[in-house]
């Protein structure tokens, strides 16, 4: 492999039963990710269990909790490679507490694989998951129908499964499914192609992973640079140097290109780029670099620049969808801390006027709080003025944390703006939605 | 670097973008940052790193080594030429002087590693850390597959898994309360064969025991141990020249050595590239203590 090779961070979805465990063991040992000793592990461990072969979900029960009692403590991160391509796999686990978990996976994948068990088809967990895959915006969704082998890989059963997902996935917009029968448990369609599904021509589970295209940082659209870090060395060397370190959330920034600081509006001009320790005319998303500017502009941590004329209004009124993470509930009129990309405001909760009822997409209005793993809208008012995107036009500069100030917990995720793509052109609504050209508001 | 039609970063170029940011992220939200360093090459790697994230400034951190008295000669000596090279601080923390002053005990298996926790949170508490960088990858240890790359520890060091706060995008919460302070794993998404790649693409030098030479070994528990006044050979071991380097560092009584014959930094991106053995589990003893020693270990405070 060489250092070329791309990389891809995915998440995976599905319910214990679903057999997501023995996937991911799968597709690592059959792309020979896992190595002599870690197998050697897993088949003492298999052993000591009375089990007759290994058992492949044991590779990602990480910590002595979950060997013991089988429960699963949150997301594991689990890393491998091909000569393609090298993958980072955010490993959600399927117990009560789903919504926070894949919230967290999906926040940073490219792509999610949606597990269905064959014999049962599109159920209420399936929807759940490809709605949060929707709502946090994963570019790419895999439809994984697994347990092939317990409905005699029968290609109607498959057709029938992806028709219903299909048609539901379109309604909350999302733009690529890829359906794959597999048998995990046998292998079929994982890494290796199934000899017991010839009606299948598509590729494996591995090999779409290996082949779907990767956007490490939407290049396209106007840049956007949250500073992170003013570097003054004031050395004899550098006496005057000043540079705005950060990593570029979003686009391309050039050198010459005049740039406007958010949120107070000053504007001037990109005199030079440094990407860690070449000096380059242009950078894009996700790169870190530090950028000088023409003009001695007062600029600390937490202001983003973005090109003249094409940074998003600020605002102190934000209504965004969230996730509320944390045990203790969310009630408006709490007085919370907002972290948006490099900058900490207070803020505090006006109204929470829906929540949503993930399976059937339905708003529950005025639900007075929301528990954890509930999803739902927030009105929010900010102590200072901050330039956010809405999160379907950049997962960073759209997204924020709510934090306890009492205490420090990291309390919601938030998605500024509106919660799933907005409806085509046509104005065609989902299935017991009014249409509206404004998005789903619930 | 133009960018043209068929630009695209490396994973490489998106993992060292990435752990900058994690930098940064300290920087501008910590008061007394600290970098955990061995002289070993993950903690080569993050200072490499931190140079660059403040370059042309110096790095705005100093360095911390938990020092267990059984460190490789000429890994010391690389860890001071280093520091002095870029002007850094360093701080050492010494099992050997706990020892020496009663507050710890040498184990009955003669292994050090474990006893590291106790001197690295006493310097934690007596330089006022509130920020301090682990060299640890995701993919070296199960349990570390658990971790966040900004982990809040309580006031004993602990890590508690149940109570890790979530962690999504690129959104890091590095509160803490007084007494708490946060580990940071600016590594975290790195694998071993990462690591080795990217000592390669910048040509950063590391200490020459990662390269094939002769040396003195013994075996003890399927392992080649170097000799040393850290406790071996015993009587039965035999010592005897092999041609070894050495995957990791870390304490001489349970680091292991590999056979190899590979002398530049291609000829070991090959060898790891090809290994059916993981970092772990070929040269490091102490993880082997038990099913969960890694778990344990970080609960009580552990890297």
């Amino acid at each position: 492999m060489t250092d070329t090779a791309s990389l891809l961070r995915f998440a995976t979805a599905g319910s214990v039963d679903d057999g997501k465990s023995t996937l991911v063991g799968r597709l690592l040992h059959d792309s020979k990710s896992v190595l002599s000793d870690q197998l050697a592990a897993v088949e003492a461990a298999s052993r000591n269990r009375g089990q007759q072969t290994p058992d492949l979900a044991l590779l990602t029960d990480g910590l002595r909790a979950e060997r013991e009692q089988g429960i699963t403590i949150d997301v594991a991160y689990r890393y491998f490679a091909t000569p393609r391509r090298r993958f980072i796999l955010a490993d959600t686990p399927g117990h009560v507490q789903y919504t926070r978990n894949m919230v967290t996976g999906a926040s940073t994948a490219d792509l999610a694989v949606v597990l269905v068990d064959a014999r049962n088809g599109v159920v209420e967990q399936t929807r759940r998951h490809a709605a949060v895959a929707a709502l946090l915006r994963v570019p790419h969704v895999v439809l994984a129908v697994n347990k092939m082998d317990l409905v005699g890989y029968a290609e109607r059963v498959f057709a029938d499964i992806t028709g219903e997902f299909g048609a539901y996935a379109a309604s909350l917009r999302i733009p690529h499914v890829t359906a794959i029968p597999i048998s995990a448990l046998a292998g079929d369609n994982v890494v290796t192609p199934s000899a017991h599904m010839d009606w299948y021509g598509g590729p494996t589970v591995l090999e779409h992973l290996e082949t779907v295209p990767v956007d490490h940082g939407p290049a396209t659209g106007p840049a956007r640079f949250p500073v992170q870090y003013v570097i003054r060395p004031q050395t004899a060397e550098h006496p005057d140097y000043r540079g705005y370190a950060g990593r570029l959330a979003a686009g391309v920034l050039r050198v010459g290109e005049p740039v406007t600081v958010l949120p107070a509006g000053r504007t001037s001009t990109v005199a030079g780029i440094d990407a860690l320790g070449t000096t380059v005319d242009e950078a894009r998303a996700p790169q870190s670099v530090t950028v000088t500017l023409a003009d001695d502009l007062d600029i600390s941590r937490g202001d983003v620049l973005v090109p003249a004329g094409e940074g998003p209004l600020p605002t102190q009124d934000i209504t965004a969808t969230v996730c509320h993470l944390h045990d203790r509930p969310l009630t408006p009129g709490a007085r919370v801390l907002l972290k948006h990309t490099t900058r900490t405001v207070k803020a505090i909760v006006k109204e929470i006027p829906s929540r949503l009822t993930l399976n059937d997409l339905s708003p529950h209005p005025a639900p007075g709080e929301l528990a954890a793993n509930d999803i739902g809208r927030v009105v929010l008012r900010t102590s200072e003025p901050l330039p956010l995107d809405p999160y379907a036009v950049s997962r960073t500069t759209g997204s924020f944390l709510l934090i306890d100030p009492a205490d420090g917990s990291t309390l919601t995720a938030g998605m500024a703006g509106d919660a799933f793509a907005a409806p085509a052109a046509d104005g065609a609504g989902a299935p017991g939605t009014p249409a509206d050209h404004e998005g789903w508001d619930f | 670097m133009s960018v043209g039609e068929s630009y695209a970063l490396t994973h490489l170029d998106v993992l060292e973008s990435e752990s900058v940011h994690i930098f940064r992220e300290v920087a501008g939200e910590f008061e007394r940052p600290v970098i955990l360093f061995s002289g070993g090459k993950d903690s080569i790697v993050m200072l490499h790193l931190a140079l660059k994230a403040f370059a042309p400034a110096p790095v705005p951190f100093t360095l911390l080594h938990v020092d267990t008295g059984h460190n490789f000669p000429e890994v010391l000596d690389y860890r001071d030429r280093i520091v002095a090279q870029h002007g850094l601080r360093l701080h050492i923390a010494s099992v050997q002087e706990f020892i020496d002053r009663g507050e710890l005990r040498e184990r009955a298996d003669g292994t050090r590693n474990p006893l590291q926790t106790v001197p690295l949170l006493h310097a934690i508490r007596a330089h006022r850390f509130d920020a301090v960088f682990g060299g640890g990858r995701r993919d070296e240890e199960k349990a570390r597959a658990k971790e966040r790359v900004f982990s809040l520890r309580d006031e004993f060091g602990g890590w508690d898994p149940r109570r890790q706060r979530p962690e999504l995008w690129q959104l890091y919460n590095g509160r803490h309360a007084p007494g708490e302070h946060v580990r940071v794993f600016p590594l975290s998404n790195w694998t071993e064969l990462d690591v080795w790649q990217y000592i390669g693409r910048e040509k950063i030098e590391i200490p020459a025991i990662y390269y094939a030479h002769e040396r003195e070994v013994f075996a003890r528990s399927g392992m080649w141990l170097a000799p040393g006044h850290w406790g071996g050979p015993r009587d039965g071991e035999r010592t005897e020249r092999r041609r070894v380097r050495y995957r990791t560092v870390g304490d001489m009584s349970c680091t292991g050595a590999v056979e190899s014959d590979a002398e530049t930094i291609e000829q070991v991106i090959a060898e790891i590239a090809a290994s059916r053995l993981t970092e772990r589990g070929a040269t490091r003893a102490d993880d082997k203590l038990s099913e969960a020693a890694m778990e344990d270990r970080k609960r009580e405070g552990y890297f």
